[in-house]
């Protein structure tokens, strides 16, 4: 059995949510390569052929796969998957956007966002907010799968010495170009990587009132999320909702701020290690999944908090 | 232009659905049905285009057994002009869905199609990048702002980070995230006048589409419960357990 598994990168350095997916592969079992696709991913290439274990990492390195476009990307794994069994890739934005349209062109089915391997064909996935774990068997000769990054623990970044092949295959789709991007560089650590998050909902009021988690986040070294319902009122932008529909996070500490606790909000937080609710009111839902519950005005609790850590 | 909007009836968001004793499925007897919150926000920004005057005509479209001709009637009433349903049985795959849409886009012939991200029962999030990959269309998936300009749309998506701007050739597929736009409440008028829109039912068969299933759902389990902890009575006592009984904090 093979498994190529593709690389979540910015051109510049791999994502640890490929060593994720990777660890997912080595659960399968079978030989692993990695795709590599970008412009200019020469350094992605070589992190890649670090990651251990790993037979080849196949490197398409061409502007048209510069932004990651699904249409170029979508044709060019369609290409390489003639040679494996399995095609894995991390659940992240970027591979929820291509991944999907390599199963269709293959004639296949996906398998989102899969929690475990239980055999070569059968998988544990989350269904319903993850209120319900389905058990699923593929019957696709290759299947095409995306990985729940927090439910595998990632791969070593260092000491494989992998072959690296260039790939000159050049899809050109034509029907989508890249405009622009506007991306928030934060010091903070990324959301899904963070070891501490602490967020805010509803209860923060606005976005101004976000501030008060800085102190707490800097101290801490946390990433600051936020509910879907702080997201909705507008209080700060979609990619830092935690939940069903935003991020699944899992670190060593959550701390949610204000959350009632949705079931949609808790299906993107409830396998951290330990949480924290802070909450005034002492019947949300957010407690009965809490390890430490502080029925509090969150106004008085954070400043106290920072000053206190 | 036309466009075609996409509809799934599922699980109202408010439910918190539960697995069968025997695990076969989920018990979904007596549970209240509504149409997929992202696909909601997808009729509504149909609807926009067609306020706008960009949009002629809205279409949308279901798959599913008779019941989600509700759902339609409730795209109708937000403004869409007509329905389409595809009649099947049973739970469809997402990639039989995009199947049964690229035969429906072939003859609708619309120049945006307009979906949810995910439907909140699966949690896919695939029908699209697959209906997108069949049609040989680009993709704005998770849009947060459409501008249609001549024969190209721009779509604003939310990524990692912050937002991507990507230019798609029309025909196009775009597929709504939460913040693309707040859908309306359908006024009494609406809803009765949606009653005599039109709304044609095709068979898979019409559309020369076989219904295949690739995936075989064995059983479906609750997930581990995890138990409430203890309320702490102040900061001080937070900071304590966090540092001294966690041990999470230095």
């Amino acid at each position: 059995m093979s498994t190529l598994v593709i690389a979540e990168h910015d051109n510049n350095s791999l994502k640890v949510s490929t060593l994720n997916a990777v660890a997912a592969a080595q659960v399968m079992g079978g030989e692993i390569d990695i795709l590599v696709a970008g412009a200019n991913c020469g350094a992605v290439a070589t992190a890649a052929a670090a990651v251990p274990g790993i037979g080849k990492v196949l490197v398409a390195d061409n502007a048209v796969y510069e932004h990651q476009l699904a249409e170029n990307v979508s044709l060019l794994i369609a290409e390489v998957a003639a040679g494996y069994d399995n095609i894995l890739a991390p659940a992240t934005p970027n591979c929820k956007n291509f991944l999907p349209r390599v199963a269709a062109l293959l004639d296949v089915a996906q398998i989102s966002d899969i929690t475990s391997v239980e055999s070569a064909d059968t998988f544990q996935r989350p269904i319903y907010a993850g209120n319900v774990i389905a058990t699923v068997q593929s019957s696709d000769a290759k299947k095409v799968i995306t990985v729940r990054t927090t439910a595998f623990d990632g791969v070593a970044a260092e000491g494989g010495s992998a072959v690296i092949e260039a790939l000159d295959a050049v899809h050109d789709a034509g029907t989508s170009s890249f405009v622009g991007e506007e991306v928030v560089v934060s010091e903070r650590p990324e959301l899904t990587a963070a070891s501490v998050v602490i967020s805010g909902g509803r209860g923060m009021q606005n976005g101004e009132n976000f501030k008060l988690l800085d102190g707490i986040a800097d101290k801490l070294g946390a990433a600051i999320g936020a509910s879907r319902a702080a997201v909705d009122a507008g209080f700060v932008p979609n990619d830092m909702q935690v939940g069903q529909t935003g991020k699944i996070v899992a670190p060593d500490l959550y701390i949610a701020v204000g959350i009632s606790g949705a079931i949609q909000h808790l299906a993107g937080m409830k396998d951290s290690k330990v949480i924290v609710a802070i909450n005034k009111d002492e019947d949300a839902p957010i407690f009965q999944v809490a390890d430490y519950g502080l029925v509090a005005d969150l106004f008085d609790a954070l400043p106290e908090l920072e000053a206190q850590l | 232009m036309k466009v075609l909007v996409a509809v799934k009836r599922v699980v109202d968001y408010n439910v918190k659905v539960r697995a069968k004793a025997d695990g076969t499925d989920v018990d979904l007897n007596n549970v209240k049905m509504s149409i997929n919150p992202f696909c909601e926000i997808a009729v509504e920004e149909a609807v926009r285009l067609k306020e706008a005057g960009i949009a002629t005509e809205v279409i949308a479209v279901s798959v599913g057994n008779k019941s989600c001709q509700e759902q339609i009637r409730t795209a109708l009433a937000l403004g869409a002009d007509r329905g389409i349903q595809v009649e099947t049985e049973g739970a469809v795959e997402p990639l039989v869905v995009a199947k049964l849409l690229k035969a429906v886009v072939d003859k609708e012939q619309p120049q945006l199609v307009i979906l949810g991200k995910q439907s909140i029962d699966g949690d896919n999030n695939q029908t699209g990048q697959m209906l997108g990959a069949l049609a040989n269309m680009g993709q704005g998936t998770f849009a947060s702002k459409i501008i249609v300009e001549g024969d190209k749309v721009n779509v604003i998506r939310e990524i990692d980070g912050g937002l991507q701007t990507v230019s798609l050739n029309l025909p196009a597929i775009v597929t709504s995230d939460l913040r693309l736009n707040e859908p309306r409440y359908a006024s009494l008028p609406n809803i009765m006048k949606a009653k005599k829109k039109p709304l044609d039912v095709y068979t898979p068969d019409d559309l020369g589409v076989a219904v295949t299933s690739h995936i075989t759902q064995i059983k479906v389990e609750a997930p581990a419960e995890r138990k409430a902890g203890i309320k702490v009575k102040d900061v001080e006592e937070l900071v304590d357990k966090l540092k001294n009984e966690a041990k999470i904090i230095s």
